[in-house]
């Protein structure tokens, strides 16, 4: 008897918690909310999680929703027939290309970042770029693709060819966004990656950044653009005018972006 | 047969299965679709591709290997004792079946990770799993190895107990019955368990993703390749995948063609 009373007692409490989330995903006022304000849909760049969550909700008329992924994953979506309303990405050529291939209207830049050394804040056993070249000490870094691990190989390709190869010779993992990386470093499992100093804030203490020498720090500049064939194109629009001045530009700030770099 | 007379209830049996067909077989068919067999060749000519299908290989069969020589007699004990507690053991072994991938990774970090419950003592022991190969291997054997279970302790349920009562009778021990009996006898079981066990291994992501990276050569097995590639090269990870599906569907057609020969004739006597 009770054996029968189990699963509808589940799908019960399964379907009251799936009501519940609802609620809360289009601002409290149930099914009637989702129906009333209209869905903008954002495929934005790992590292841009914290700033663009923030922003979303502040966000007037629409009820935004993300997909946060590496920024090349998200480009391979969109060129797979994937239609958001806005992409927006780590790099300027991500958006260039789409932009040029016709998936997205022109984009601009939005934001800058700065590529740092991150490592755990307690006993951290690297406390300079040169460290990550002994014996023993293991890096994550993001994969060729992503963003974040193409302005690491642009740094790395500075550096003498002796230095550069000891680096190279400690990578652990590849990791397809920055969130691989940081769950890589809070659980332990390197000693140092690669990351922005956005994504150490993000963090909330428990990683630190290693600032990298002026010299070698890549201009790390973000696109946004409006997709083609978007299904809320005023709202897309209005989300990227916030980037640039205003809320989302605001929220950017707080999460430790930069201003967009000379342009 | 009864198939043939017509009816409501016929035709809708022959279109709902017509539905799962279509539906379960249009994402595989659509694969092999954009990728001739030129392309499968030239995807597993490029870097990477063959190391990533090396250790996909290679990790699935030493976690299969753990798999059988540990799950086997687990699975007879479950099958043929009684004790208390026994559906409490029952679900728990079964339950990373129904855990998504990337809870399977969290959990593994949480214990055996460097920060986790006996990451300590892992590491005092001298044991590197994080990010490494033996990483791998124990990221596919904890999601696969229930699928073996599973189908071994059904196996070994259907053997009729009053051989195993007669084998012990005519002198052999509990150890020969279980050899020379009950494995032979829950043969088509233990090999449909071994079959989806290793599928489920070869396919594995998520766990090992954030259990043990992606690294070529290293712990960058075939769906983790595919991943990477999907970015950069969707034409690649579509050979990757098709050459993946391939040899995925020949492991099923040989444990069926296997099954359905040598160990069910041994069995159905």
């Amino acid at each position: 008897m009770t054996g029968r009373l189990v699963l509808p007692a589940l799908a019960v409490l399964i379907l009251a918690v799936a009501a519940c989330g609802g609620d809360e995903a289009s601002g409290g006022s149930g099914s009637a909310g989702s129906a009333g304000k209209p869905q903008l849909t954002v495929s934005a760049a790992a590292s841009l999680k914290t700033a663009f969550t923030g922003y979303g909700r502040q966000f007037p008329d629409v009820s935004a929703r993300f997909s946060f992924a590496g920024s090349d994953e998200l480009a391979a979506q969109i060129r797979q027939g994937v239609k958001p309303d806005v992409y927006a990405a780590a790099n300027t050529e991500l958006p260039d290309e789409l932009f040029a291939e016709g998936l997205v209207e022109e984009p601009v830049v939005f934001a800058g970042n700065r590529l740092v050394l991150a490592v755990p804040a307690d006993d951290a056993e690297v406390a300079s770029l040169e460290d990550l070249e002994a014996d023993g000490v293991t890096l994550a870094i993001g994969s060729g693709g992503v963003p974040v691990g193409a302005y690491t190989r642009s740094v790395l390709e500075q550096l003498p060819a002796g230095r550069r190869e000891a680096i190279l010779a400690n990578v652990r993992s590849e990791e397809p966004d920055v969130a691989g990386i940081i769950g890589k470093l809070t659980q332990g499992a390197v000693d140092a990656g690669f990351l922005y100093v956005s994504d150490v804030r993000a963090t909330d203490g428990r990683l630190k950044a290693i600032e990298l020498p002026g010299d070698l720090q890549p201009s790390v500049a973000y696109g946004v653009a409006v997709v083609t064939g978007a299904k809320q194109p005023e709202a897309a629009r209005a989300f990227v005018a916030g980037l640039l001045d205003g809320a989302g530009a605001q929220a950017l700030k707080a999460a430790g972006f930069e201003p967009p770099p000379g342009r | 047969m009864s198939a043939t007379r017509p009816g409501w209830f016929g035709a809708l049996l022959v279109a709902a299965l017509t539905a799962a067909l279509l539906f379960l077989t249009l994402p595989i068919v659509a694969i092999f679709v954009d990728t001739g067999p030129l392309d499968l060749v030239a995807s597993l000519g490029e870097e990477g591709a063959l190391e990533a299908l090396r250790l996909s290989l290679l990790c699935s069969a030493v976690a299969i290997a753990i798999i059988v020589l540990v799950g086997t007699p687990a699975a007879y004990f479950l099958a043929t004792r009684r004790f208390r507690g026994r559906a409490a053991v029952v679900t728990l072994v079964e339950l990373p079946l129904v855990l998504p991938p990337a809870v399977a990774g969290i959990g593994l970090l949480a214990a055996l990770g460097p920060n986790g419950v006996l990451g300590g003592w892992v590491e005092g022991a001298g044991i590197e799993l994080v990010l490494t190969t033996a990483g791998v291997v124990l990221a596919l054997t904890f999601v696969a190895a229930p699928f073996y279970l599973r189908q071994a302790q059904a196996g070994f349920e259907a053997v009729d107990a009053t051989w195993l009562d007669a084998s012990r009778t005519l002198g052999a021990g509990e150890a020969r019955t279980f050899l020379r009996v009950a494995i032979p006898a829950a043969g088509p079981g233990l090999v449909a368990g071994f079959a989806l066990a290793w599928g489920r291994a070869l396919g594995e992501f998520g766990a090992t993703l954030m259990f043990a990276g992606s690294f070529r050569g290293i712990t960058q097995t075939v769906p983790l390749a595919i991943y990477e590639r999907f970015s950069t090269d969707f034409t690649g990870a579509l050979a990757l995948s098709a050459v993946l599906v391939a040899i995925s569907a020949a492991l099923l057609l040989s444990v069926k063609l296997l099954s359905g020969s040598a160990w069910l004739g041994g069995a159905a006597r």
